[in-house]
């Protein structure tokens, strides 16, 4: 019954989600296409945090090599969209790969400290490699010519594009929660909760951590991958340490114990951004000042809180 | 042969001054176990405090050095009462992910209050120009920034080992709940630690102020810097933090002798 | 003549100036109950971490059905076949008792590389962890949070998951600390009937001078990380200096343990 239930509001938001071209304005498909981009990139950040319970602080380096090498490859070997996608996915994970050995090792307040770090190195990288990705301006000027699969993709209609990021994003999401809920899933809830226990029943944990380190990256860069073509320029900002904080504090707003509370977080955290800007600058400050509201006194986020609240109502 | 000679000198002030923020950052990690991410905001906070009291309001130097870095304590112990004390019982993550909201709010406080400009303080008069030094001339100023650290050099070796304080705080970092069965008020420490390491950041930030030019940024690159030094010296680690230090600013004077070549 | 599971000689382990064990030499028959006792202090715990992988041996050997298993980590001793508890409860707390079972056996079944399958309906391993439920007699409390159940009932779960793995070689340690008398008779028992069964070979530490004389084969008598005598329970009993040194002091010894 519960399931039914469950499965029935899922039908309904994904109906809304297909429909939102048809009765939204170019405004809201802009509004609803960022949700679904970044609501990818917390969620994978949350199979590494929520799941594994390793706490990055570098996740943004994975978001923003993911969307230079969309750009990149749009612009010297225009490829179909979905090859370039793919491209981003494997740039994305070699970086996690490489990054991910050296941290997965420590303990977690240097896991935190060097992720950190790798993050600004990165990010330090991509300013100062002018011939590659164009310095601080970033690379733009690139264009979608085809889909993939005999398909056409242009970038002039944002409906299109909308419908192409929610495809995407959808099947990305059901690879993401099948991991989660997989045997593999089980093992990185238990080395979040116990990793000696985990290592005694058998298994390496750093092999585990890892893997699951690459896998987040790999969804991070898809989601880059998603952004470039979006924001129709890669910029160093996207691999900027502050852009490490979106999505922990998504997935801390939405609640790190649920599949779904990245998406919910990026969801509010994106109709706020849009609200806030409109009439102040320093978004960053409230960014701040939520995440430290939320770390203090709403642990569990908003998922986690209502369902407790509802909870108690049924008592 | 004198470029050595400066070049040495050089990294020897960088040293100290690194060595001076990423001791505090060791000192809190010591004593409240927390990684502050915004100990490089702190930092910046000081260099941007002793801006507006010697550019705007007209201060001496020296007056700045005394009371940017106490501005900036006041701020830490506001910190800790007001958001610190309800995660100190909890999960380190909690602690990581409140000093990196910490780091967001600083850093763009600084942004609105002082813009995204550069800015620079100059030396006090006494410090500025340069010295003869084996032949080799020397800025003056970098002399200060090395007598300056080596004076808390002394001072933290001091207050470790020969003052009851200094014996309370190790205390506390070996042993928390050992530290209150001896009826000692670790509230009142863990208060203390933490604007204490606030307040060498600061000290940091404003001797740093006169040698480097000010901008909104400075502070990300000063904590990776610490964390560099913490990384290579071992975290919590007394001698640890200034052979990293040292370490990193001789890196720094090489990259420096090298490019110019 | 059968081979020994498991051949420690000469197992030492220093700390800076002090040894915590010394020059340890046991054979563990198969399917027998070794018994290890000694004092606070005596080495037991450490000799434990060295065979488990948790540290490394300074000195000596520790070989397992022929294999050297010295100074290999945790996880591929555990691969091995040996298989430990800890005296402090090591659980997931924040997962069902079934579900801790579970993500031991997907381990050991090597599930956990799985990325595309759906845990919960694996019925095979969801099967072996209610048996194994049912055999620690814990089944009726499968569906609970284990950071709820009662302390000597996740004493319990923790055999239950040093269980799954199927090892051939058992470390309990001290499994019946920090419980009431009550749940202290009900895992002797239980430890007892597992032993009896012939499927597991156990080396345990315990406290408990009633529990070690009713679970032993053959008891290993520590004191300052060193040999002070081994043989059957009678002969321990009877042993003068064994007397002396370590049942003299056994009131003390509870009192402490369970302060």
């Amino acid at each position: 019954m519960k399931t039914r239930i469950l499965l029935a509001i899922l039908a309904v938001v994904i109906a809304g989600l297909i429909a939102v071209p048809w009765v939204a304005s170019y405004f809201y498909i802009f509004i609803f296409t960022e949700i679904l981009i970044l609501g990818l990139f917390a969620a994978s950040f949350n199979l590494v945090f929520g799941y594994t319970g390793m706490l990055s602080f570098g996740h943004a380096a994975f978001f923003g090599v993911g969307s230079y090498a969309m750009a990149l490859v749009l612009i010297h070997l225009e490829w179909p969209f979905l090859v370039s996608l793919l491209v981003s996915m494997g740039a994305a994970a070699l970086l996690a790969l490489i990054i991910g050995f050296f941290c997965v090792r420590l303990n977690e307040v240097y896991f935190a400290m060097l992720t950190l770090a790798f993050g600004m190195m990165v990010f330090a990288i991509a300013y100062q490699w002018r011939s590659v990705t164009n310095g601080s301006d970033g690379l733009a000027g690139f264009s979608l010519g085809s889909l993939g699969l005999g398909l056409d993709l242009t970038l002039a209609n944002p409906a299109v594009y909308y419908h192409v990021v929610l495809a995407i994003v959808g099947v990305a999401s059901v690879i993401l929660y099948v991991i989660c809920r997989s045997s593999f899933g089980m093992i990185l809830r238990a080395i979040r909760q116990n990793p000696e226990r985990v290592s005694f029943a058998g298994l390496n944990v750093r092999a585990y951590r890892l893997v699951a380190f690459v896998i987040a990256g790999a969804f991070a860069g898809l989601a880059g991958g998603l952004i470039a073509p979006f924001l129709r320029v890669a910029s160093p900002e996207l691999l900027h340490w502050s852009m490490s904080a979106e999505p922990i504090l998504m997935a801390i707003l939405g609640g790190t114990g649920y599949f779904l509370g990245p998406f919910i977080g990026a969801a509010v955290f994106v109709l706020l951004e849009t609200w806030i800007t409109s009439f102040t600058e320093s978004w960053m400050l409230v960014l701040g000042v939520i995440l430290a509201l939320m770390v203090i006194f709403f642990r569990k986020g908003l998922l986690g809180t209502v369902l407790d609240w509802w909870m108690e109502v049924r008592k | 042969m004198s470029g050595i000679g400066s070049a040495l000198l050089n990294s020897l002030d960088i040293g100290l001054l690194l060595f001076i923020i990423a001791v505090g950052l060791n000192i809190v990690f010591g004593v409240l176990n927390i990684i502050n991410f915004a100990h490089g905001a702190l930092y910046m906070l000081g260099a941007y405090l002793a801006f507006t009291l010697i550019n705007i309001v007209g201060m001496p130097f020296w007056a700045a050095l005394l009371l940017a870095p106490l501005g900036v304590a006041i701020l830490a112990v506001l910190i800790d009462r007001f958001l610190l004390r309800y995660i100190y019982s909890r999960d380190v993550a909690d602690s990581l992910l409140l000093t990196f909201a910490l780091l967001l709010i600083i850093n763009e406080s600084v942004r609105m209050i002082w813009g995204s400009g550069i800015q620079v303080v100059q030396p006090p008069p006494l410090l500025a120009g340069s010295m003869s030094i084996f032949g080799s001339f020397v800025p003056t100023y970098s002399l200060f920034v090395i007598a300056m650290g080596l004076l808390l050099l002394a001072g933290l070796w001091y207050l470790f080992n020969r003052t009851r304080i200094g014996r309370i705080m190790r205390a506390a970092a070996l042993d928390r709940d050992m530290a209150e069965a001896l009826c000692i008020n670790t509230r009142l420490v863990v208060t203390g630690v933490f604007a204490f390491g606030a307040w060498l950041a600061a000290v940091g930030g404003v001797v740093a102020a006169p040698m480097r030019a000010l901008d909104p940024g400075m502070g990300d690159k000063i904590i990776i810097e610490s964390f560099i030094v913490v990384v290579i010296g071992g975290l919590g680690s007394f001698p640890g933090a200034l052979l990293g230090a040292l370490i990193l600013g001789l890196i720094h004077a090489l990259v420096a002798v090298i490019s110019l070549r | 003549m059968t081979n020994p599971v498991l051949t420690i000689s000469n197992l030492t382990k220093r700390f800076g100036g002090n040894t915590a064990v010394s020059g340890i030499n046991l054979d563990v028959m198969p399917k027998e109950t070794i018994a290890i006792i000694g004092p606070n202090g005596a080495g037991k715990t450490t000799f434990y971490n060295m065979v488990s992988g948790r540290m490394q041996p300074s000195e000596g050997n520790v070989v397992l059905d022929g294999k050297d298993i010295t100074g290999l980590p945790p996880h591929k001793i555990s691969r091995l076949g040996v298989s430990r508890s800890f005296q402090i409860n090591n659980i997931f707390p924040e997962m069902t008792v079934q579900e801790n079972v579970e993500v031991v056996l997907s381990a050991y079944h090597g599930h956990s590389r799985k990325l595309f399958n759906i845990a919960s309906r694996n019925t095979g391993i969801q099967h072996e962890a209610i048996e194994l439920l049912k055999r620690l007699g814990i089944d009726n409390l499968k569906g609970q949070r284990a950071e709820v159940i009662s302390y000597g009932d996740k004493r319990l779960l923790e055999i239950a998951m040093v269980l799954a793995t199927r090892p051939k070689l058992v470390l309990l340690d001290e499994p019946t600390a920090g419980m009431t008398p009550d749940e202290t008779r009900r895992t002797t028992k239980l430890v007892k009937s597992l032993a009896d069964s012939g499927d597991y070979t156990f080396l345990v530490t315990e406290h408990d001078m009633d529990v070690v004389f009713g679970l032993a084969d053959r008891i290993l008598v520590m004191h300052r990380g060193e040999k002070l005598f081994a043989g059957t329970p009678e002969e321990v009993k009877n042993h003068p200096e064994v007397r002396r040194a370590y049942l003299g002091e056994e009131d003390d010894e509870t009192e402490e343990s369970n302060a």
